[in-house]
């Protein structure tokens, strides 16, 4: 489903990729891990489109994303859904206008939205702070919102970089126990983490990065560094 | 998607971030009542300025001096013949008449000068033609002109023009032409350089406001809107800074206007500015508000532009 083929990134002489290869299959739950600078970032930058490689191609479904026309990006990027550790919500709209702004964005009527929002936020178990702002939402709140926007498009791939780096251990929990009820259901999920307590409890697949390389891939890998 | 339903939701999102955005959006009117006023006193000065200039240029003028014994209809000849030269505006004719009641009245307080006026058996003064030209560059022209059909008159023995003030007036012709085509040339430069400070005193407060939101534009994309639909909202916003800098703008010229309607109507040549105001309301505001729209959109427009790129 997702194909890196010999990709590198070189930024001002320092590779923060080196010929990274890497297949994913739809329905994995694939974690990737490694010290800051090991590339992590750059991988996932480079799958959303918000650079481009040095070297290489980068595949979603046997298309070359990087060869997507500038116009049809923002479709190719409604099927992926991203959560930040930094949560990445719009401050000045509330969590159902937020979830709102993505659907609308992708054309949805408002008939759709206005039945879907209230929904997925029940799913999150945020169906009392529809109206809330982001700065009215405790972190792990606001990561809900931001886990219930990215599945509102029903993506096929979910991208979570760091989620968890500003939650504490219970909201922690609750985020990766959504995440892996959204694996359940059918939907790649792609997390990068530093917490080992995670990556050992889920028994998944976990890539290993270091100064740009890959330098371990385990089916039911554990955090080793 | 319909471009109905996305133009509404643009419209609908750009009047939401403007209430959101309530600080941003107050400095962005802020500043932008003040270059619209720039542009409007812009406006009103050239109106004042040129009203000026027109009133010193009218001052200007050559006048004939016919002796007293030309006779009324030769001299009207001669009044059509000038009126009819493409640089005339046009030409006043004072009858010997007229001349000596405007000198008599002149005078009512000099006895000296009203008593040697009844010793003269007749009355001493010759008609005079004012002749005023379309422009003061023009005056040459008509001197030279009225000097060959003196010429002429005096080869064929009458000599019905006593005297044409041109030649002394000349220097002082020149030199109002002079500085009144320097002042005109001058303000515009002025004008066109206050304009140009406006519009980019107010893209650099757009582009700030945006620049705080660069953030947001960077997440809009990340969820898959397109660059209409994230640059749609801010366009929106640009353009109600836009109007409601025009609204501002407009009225605070009611005030400014009555106030120097009080200083300057003792002006020499001045206009009321005031009435001015007043009566070409409608198409101050009207211009005021389309360059505020232009100058918002236009900005909006291309201070997203930036954060757009892949």
């Amino acid at each position: 489903m997702i194909y890196f083929d010999g990709v590198s990134k070189i930024y001002e002489g320092h590779a923060a990729l080196d010929e990274v290869t890497l297949h994913i299959e739809p329905g994995e739950f694939v974690s990737i891990v490694g010290h800051s600078g090991a590339g992590k970032t750059t991988l996932l930058r480079l799958l959303l489109v918000e650079d481009r490689p040095t070297q290489g191609s980068v595949f979603f479904e046997k298309v070359n994303v990087h060869k997507i026309r500038s116009k049809h990006i923002p479709e190719y990027r409604r099927r992926i859904g991203t959560v930040f550790q930094d949560f990445r919500l719009l401050p000045n709209k509330t969590a159902y206008e937020n979830i709102a702004f993505a659907m609308e964005a992708s054309g949805k009527s408002d008939e759709e939205i206005r039945s879907d929002v209230p929904q997925v936020l029940e799913l999150v178990d945020l169906g009392d702070k529809l109206w809330h702002f982001p700065h009215e939402l405790s972190g792990g709140e606001k990561q809900r919102v931001a886990i219930a926007r990215a599945i509102i498009s029903q993506p096929d791939v979910i991208i979570a970089d760091e989620p968890t780096g500003n939650l504490d251990p219970v909201n922690t929990y609750d985020v990766i126990q959504i995440l892996k009820k959204i694996n359940d259901m059918g939907t790649t999920i792609i997390l990068t983490t530093h917490n080992k307590g995670i990556i050992d409890s889920l028994k998944k697949r976990v890539i290993t990065m270091a100064d740009g390389k890959v330098i371990r891939d385990d089916r039911h890998g554990k955090y080793v560094l | 998607m319909g471009v109905i339903v996305s133009t509404r939701r643009i419209v609908k999102a750009g009047f939401v971030n403007f209430w959101r955005n309530a600080v941003v959006s107050l400095s962005a009117i802020f500043v932008m009542t003040v270059a619209l006023f720039v542009v409007g006193a812009t406006i009103l000065m050239s109106v004042f300025l040129q009203s000026t200039l027109n009133s010193i240029r009218d001052k200007v003028d050559i006048n004939i001096y016919f002796t007293s014994d030309a006779v009324e209809p030769d001299i009207l000849v001669m009044k059509r013949e000038i009126e009819a030269l493409p640089e005339v505006k046009e030409v006043e004719y004072i009858s010997r008449d007229q001349a000596i009641e405007a000198f008599k009245l002149r005078h009512a307080n000099d006895t000296l000068m009203t008593q040697a006026l009844e010793e003269l058996p007749d009355n001493p003064l010759g008609a005079v033609l004012n002749i005023k030209a379309k422009d003061p560059s023009q005056y040459e022209a008509i001197a030279t002109y009225i000097q060959n059909e003196r010429d002429k008159m005096a080869g064929s023995g009458t000599q019905a023009i006593y005297s044409v003030n041109y030649a002394k007036n000349k220097i002082i012709i020149d030199r109002l032409t002079a500085i009144t085509n320097g002042v005109e040339k001058v303000s515009i430069a002025i004008l066109f350089l206050l304009i140009a400070i406006a519009i980019v005193i107010t893209f650099n407060t757009i582009r700030l406001a945006i620049y705080i939101s660069r953030e947001e534009i960077a997440i809009m994309r990340l969820v898959g809107a397109n660059n209409s639909f994230v640059r749609g909202p801010f366009v929106v916003e640009g353009m109600i800074y836009g109007m409601l800098s025009a609204i501002i703008a407009t009225g605070l010229f009611y005030p400014v206007t009555l106030w120097l309607k009080a200083s300057t109507k003792d002006f020499y040549g001045g206009v009321d500015l005031f009435y001015y105001y007043l009566t070409n309301l409608n198409e101050i505001f009207f211009i005021l508000l389309l360059v505020g729209i232009a100058l918002g959109a236009v900005s909006s427009w291309l201070a997203v532009r930036r954060y757009l790129k892949v």
